[in-house]
């Protein structure tokens, strides 16, 4: 039934060149009307820069687009374009204001008037009700910065939707949910679908697309690889077609059975005694191996990233004691941290990771010139060196070692911060989300690193949303739950099914 | 062919060109305007002319761009207290020298005088810099304060009198030194810009600064103290102040703490957005603000060289400015590029067709 449907959007012949790259060519893509369909391929496939194209946000060198009761094709210049003939967009990274009251978020450009001023008391009535039709209850007066990212995706979902649209384009919407959100958000999708919205789904998560989605168009380098029916087309199938060549089954990757008691014999790396930052995390107790993979799992906002930032002295601690290495660690900044042989990929990768109008060479020894000091400058050519050592280890898309970080794809931005940490050599590295956002190729190359790492006597700290994920690198998962550490899980306890109770603990709070 | 395209990529690709194109045009207006523009004569030892003049003129600015560069690529803000910082530095040199009255003996080597005056203008920034990097108080307000209080504090110590220092040594500073037929300003400026280079490319500090500059939250993880990077450019730009007013005292060998350095430091902002940096802090050319200082040194100089009264002079001179910010404007960088692809398609059309 869903085949007789008419195309509500026609995209032919799409082709688009970046300096050195070419991120689109002769890319076709059909939207009907009442269906979700994904959109999927790896880092640089041309996901991204599909979506700019047909928003405006970049401009297409040759091709057509084409949107139902439009009898000549469109051309958009602009996101304010493409939203006035009914294509709206929630991006990846939330483009919201966070200073801004949620209404004014939601209305903002578009405020209900009265007598030529804006009219709060409806903004906020109309806000508040369009929230409570995701099941979000909040005030919306308070600024959008009070809200977990979670939050601000589905006001930004919110904002999307209001603004009547007969495509909308959901960009890595999951990303930053956890699964009960993405499953009311998929109670929204599910309803927008029945209205005769067609949803252009752009997701890493596999088992989502399968969850909600009726076709998959998939990209590979830029090229059209396909559009299939989601129930004629296995998941392996699609894997492969993402990355172009058989690859090792995620599931077959695993790691060496640690002998539990010979790691406890092992060096203790980190020491956490009563650790706690005011605010954030409640004082906790850690002890960490050579060698181990340790992995926090939780809910947003149990304080898993908080932990770590506590760690880190990115949040300097303000209780307990830390012993790194069975020394005694005074930590009141990063640069401390990051001297005795700590690194820290922090889970906000735009805000915190990179830095994005310096080059890729520059992200990359920015952390070994910090930690070696202002008077001993890494010299041009061993930047170089260092750079495409790196470009070339972790195999960073980049057209070249100069080229600002910012024009990379997500998946090669968290590549580049990697090599950095890298390159400082840490003795206990904090991987904060390595994999968020990222295609399922790289993810398995992130994990892969972390195994290799763990191997060569490296201690790491991770921590991801993904269960499976973490089941999949880890020795030892410390379960956070409304920021205290609640309890420790190794061996054999390491289940799915225990992890998820542990996370869920007695009750189950909505945020 | 090929070489030459190649050739023309570099050029146009070179992050410079804009700003000097810019100081070449006004340079070629003059010589139009004005042809003994670039004749340089020997007077009594000294060597005169416009472009001396214009050298020796922009040395403060050259100073002051120097130091605003810094301040706005660390922290994406701009120090607008300068002009009024070089005025107390000023007042605190000569009070130091001669006390409250004007007078022609020195209470103090003068060379120590010197040194007071620039820990005095050092002491400015530092204070600035403490309330914009610890206290996160935006850069234009927290400068606010001494951009208004600073010439007050000279006013304290001068009385409200102009004090002049009737000595000849006093004019070495801002004028010749006997002997020496290029005026001293242009030496002063010239070591302040080469030391600051060589202090940003032998140390890593030019890379923090642009780090800072561009993601303070992210440099801070990366293990660098962003506000310590901050605080220095604020510390550094109260020190180049300093040296700016000893250049201006020692010009008319006195102190006027209402006119010292009086609206320059929107001119140091201005030189540095001429040069072609982003106001909005991170990646900055310290060449692109000297050019700047010097672009807007020359517009002053050769209107007043084509008869423009001092008092007309503004107009002129925003006219110029505003052509000048806006043909950087990346707007205007895209139509101008647009319309050359559409020039270039359109005789390819032809081609064709013949």
């Amino acid at each position: 039934m869903m085949n007789e449907n008419k195309p509500l959007l026609t995209m032919r012949h799409i082709t688009k060149t970046f300096p050195g790259v070419k991120a689109l060519s002769n890319v076709d893509f059909t939207l009907r009307a009442g269906e979700i369909h994904a959109l999927m391929g790896e880092n640089g496939a041309g996901k991204s820069t599909l979506i700019k194209v047909l928003t405006g946000v970049e401009e297409m060198e040759t091709g057509e687009i084409y949107l139902e009761g439009i009898d000549h094709p469109i051309i958009n210049r602009s996101p304010q374009e493409a939203q006035a003939i009914g294509i709206s967009t929630v991006y990846q990274e939330i483009n919201l204001c966070p200073n801004l009251s949620v209404a004014e978020n939601i209305y903002i450009g578009r405020e209900p008037k009265k007598f030529g001023r804006i009219d709060w008391k409806t903004m906020n009535k109309k806000s508040s009700e369009l929230l409570k039709n995701l099941n979000i209850m909040i005030d919306v007066t308070k600024p959008l910065s009070n809200f977990s990212v979670a939050i601000q995706q589905m006001v930004a979902i919110a904002r999307a939707v209001d603004i009547s649209s007969k495509v909308l384009i959901l960009d890595e919407p999951t990303s930053s949910l956890d699964e009960q959100e993405v499953e009311k958000l998929f109670l929204v999708m599910r309803k927008l679908k029945e209205s005769g919205i067609g949803i252009i789904f752009v997701t890493h998560f596999l088992e989502q697309v399968y969850k909600i989605c009726d076709r998959i168009t998939v990209l590979r380098n830029g090229c059209l690889v396909g559009e299939y029916e989601t129930e004629k087309l296995p998941s392996v199938e699609l894997v492969e077609l993402m990355i172009g060549k058989e690859i090792e089954d995620l599931a077959k990757l695993s790691k060496e059975e640690n002998d539990e008691e010979n790691n406890e014999k092992k060096e203790i790396v980190i020491d956490a005694k009563g650790l706690g930052h005011t605010g954030t995390i409640h004082p906790f107790d850690l002890k960490i191996h050579k060698g181990e993979v340790i992995g926090l799992s939780g809910l947003l906002g149990s304080g898993r990233s908080e932990l770590a930032r506590a760690i880190y002295g990115a949040d300097k601690p303000d209780q307990g004691e830390l012993y790194f290495k069975e020394k005694k660690l005074q930590i009141n900044t990063p640069l401390d941290a990051l001297k005795s042989g700590m690194a820290y990929l922090p889970e906000n990768r735009k805000e915190e990771g990179i830095i994005e109008d310096l080059s890729v060479r520059e992200n990359i020894i920015i952390a070994l010139q910090a930690r070696r000091g202002m008077f001993k400058v890494i010299s041009r050519k061993e930047q170089e060196e260092f750079a495409d050592k790196f470009i070339d280890l972790l195999q960073i898309k980049t057209s070249s070692r100069d080229v600002p970080v910012k024009q990379l794809s997500g998946g090669n931005q968290q590549k580049v911060i990697l090599g950095r940490w890298l390159l400082t050599n840490p003795d206990f590295l904090i991987l904060d989300e390595p994999t968020r956002g990222i295609d399922v190729g790289t993810k398995t190359e992130i994990q892969k690193l972390v195994l290799k790492f763990s191997e060569e006597g490296k201690t790491i700290l991770f921590i991801s949303s993904e269960i499976d994920e973490m089941l999949r690198v880890c020795n030892k998962i410390a379960v956070l739950r409304d920021r205290k550490k609640v309890s420790e899980l190794k061996g054999d306890q390491l289940s799915q099914s225990n992890i998820m109770k542990a996370i869920a603990g007695g009750d189950t709070k909505d945020e | 062919m090929n070489k030459m395209k190649e050739l023309w990529k570099r050029v146009t690709g070179f992050s410079l060109l804009f700003p000097l194109v810019c100081l070449v045009i006004v340079l070629v207006v003059n010589l139009i305007k004005t042809p003994d523009f670039f004749k340089i004569s020997m007077n009594n030892g000294v060597l005169y002319g416009y472009v001396i003049d214009i050298l020796n003129r922009s040395s403060e600015l050259i100073i002051l761009a120097v130091g605003m560069t810094l301040v706005v690529a660390a922290s994406g803000g701009t120090d607008i207290s300068v002009g009024a910082v070089s005025a107390v530095a000023g007042a605190v040199c000569i009070y130091s020298l001669i006390g409250g009255a004007s007078s022609s003996v020195y209470r103090i080597p003068y060379v120590l005088a010197i040194v007071l005056g620039i820990l005095a203008g050092t002491a400015c920034g530092a204070f600035n810099g403490f309330l914009v990097a610890k206290l996160h108080i935006q850069p234009m307000v927290a400068t606010l304060i001494l951009f208004t209080a600073g010439r007050g504090m000279a006013q304290v110590l001068t009385q409200g009198f102009i004090l002049y220092v009737r000595k000849e040594s006093f004019k070495f500073l801002g004028n010749f030194l006997p002997g020496v037929p290029i005026p001293t300003p242009i030496f002063i400026a010239t070591i302040v810009v080469v030391l600051t280079f060589l202090i940003l490319k032998k140390t890593s500090l030019g890379l923090y600064i642009q780090s800072v500059g561009v993601n303070r939250k992210a440099s801070r993880l990366v293990g660098l103290n962003s506000s310590l990077i901050i605080f220095l450019a604020y510390v550094f730009s109260g020190f180049c102040a300093g040296i700016a007013g000893m250049i201006i005292t020692s010009r008319v060998y006195s102190i006027d703490a209402n006119n010292a350095g009086l609206n320059i430091e929107l001119d140091a902002i201005l030189a540095v957005a001429i040069g072609g940096n982003s106001l909005g802090g991170g990646k900055f050319s310290l060449a692109g603000s000297v050019i700047g200082a010097i672009t807007i040194q020359a517009l002053t100089t050769s209107l007043y060289a084509m008869k423009v009264t001092a008092d007309q002079l503004p107009v002129y001179k925003a006219v110029v400015v505003i052509i000048i910010v806006a043909l950087q404007s990346p707007i205007v960088k895209r139509w101008m590029k647009n319309i050359k692809q559409k020039l270039a398609s359109s005789r390819n059309g032809k081609k064709v067709e013949a």
